[in-house]
């Protein structure tokens, strides 16, 4: 298991790849896949972003980004509702599913379980706002495929 | 969260006559103050009053009283389960889950086996 004191946060981006891969495969039965440079989208497309702050000995914001019709049709899966029928769960879906992503995250890394603490979820709808962060080093990323539509998922850290 | 684990419950073929659903321990605790309930399910991280606080209220609620509770939540680390269970809670399910592990934890419960 990775520690949150070893400095080397670079090591905890397959841990989130996993934890997010875990959490679609569990609630949303589908697979994530990885985007091969040439599918990569601009990131203005991604147009709900839901946000979960972390406290402890790990603050920061974990975000998952992603395209308002990949939001729908994982509200859809995880509701078993018809893609159609989704209105406003849309909000809530995406939020869960960053808060499951941010704790089965934490869950991963030694001492960060019990030592770290999730805010509830926050989701912000458009792609044209500028987020300023507390963070003090590089955020981690990852991006993946949700049914051949890009997922970002990222990690600002503050120290 | 709240209409998944409906959805898990009745995948698990839990009868459910009826489902009131509270954002958050105060809400749930209003709510309790009217109505009858034969199980609670609840997270630890909420808004306004968390699922630990929440527990630790019950005892004062009469329709409250004997009901189990389940937390079920991404907070899984063993100190928190203690912490859960120390405060009331019959059961602990940590997110992300499957409808199985839905049914292993509530069915026991709802039958007065946990």
């Amino acid at each position: 298991m990775k520690s949150a004191s070893d400095g080397h946060h670079e090591n905890w981006i397959p841990l989130m790849e996993m934890s997010a891969r875990e959490v679609f495969e569990l609630m949303l039965s589908c697979s994530l896949s990885v985007p091969a440079s040439s599918e990569e989208k601009a990131l203005d497309a991604l147009d709900v972003t839901a946000m979960v702050g972390l406290a402890g000995q790990l603050c920061g914001v974990l975000s998952v980004r992603c395209e308002g019709k990949a939001a729908a049709l994982m509200a859809s899966k995880m509701l078993g509702v018809p893609l159609d029928k989704v209105g406003s769960e849309v909000a809530d879906a995406l939020g869960e599913i960053a808060n499951m992503v941010a704790g089965n995250f934490k869950n991963k890394i030694a001492g960060l379980a019990e030592g770290c603490l999730l805010s509830p979820p926050t989701v912000v709808t458009g792609s044209d706002y500028d987020l300023y962060s507390m963070a003090d080093s590089p955020g981690l990323e990852v991006k993946l495929l949700f049914e051949n539509m890009p997922i970002v998922i990222s990690l600002q850290i503050h120290s | 969260m709240r209409k998944i684990v409906e959805r898990s419950l009745a995948q698990a073929g839990i009868d459910l006559a009826q489902v009131l659903q509270a954002g958050n321990g105060a809400e749930a605790l209003a709510m309790l103050q009217d109505n009858q309930v034969d199980l609670i399910l609840c997270d630890i991280n909420m808004p306004v009053m968390d699922g630990l606080e929440f527990i630790k209220q019950l005892p004062g609620v009469d329709n409250a009283k004997g009901v189990p509770v389940v937390m079920i939540t991404t907070e899984g680390s063993e100190a928190h389960v203690v912490q859960a269970l120390s405060c009331g809670a019959r059961g602990y399910i940590r997110k992300p889950f499957t409808p199985e592990q839905v049914k292993e934890h509530v069915i026991p419960v709802l039958a007065g086996k946990s």
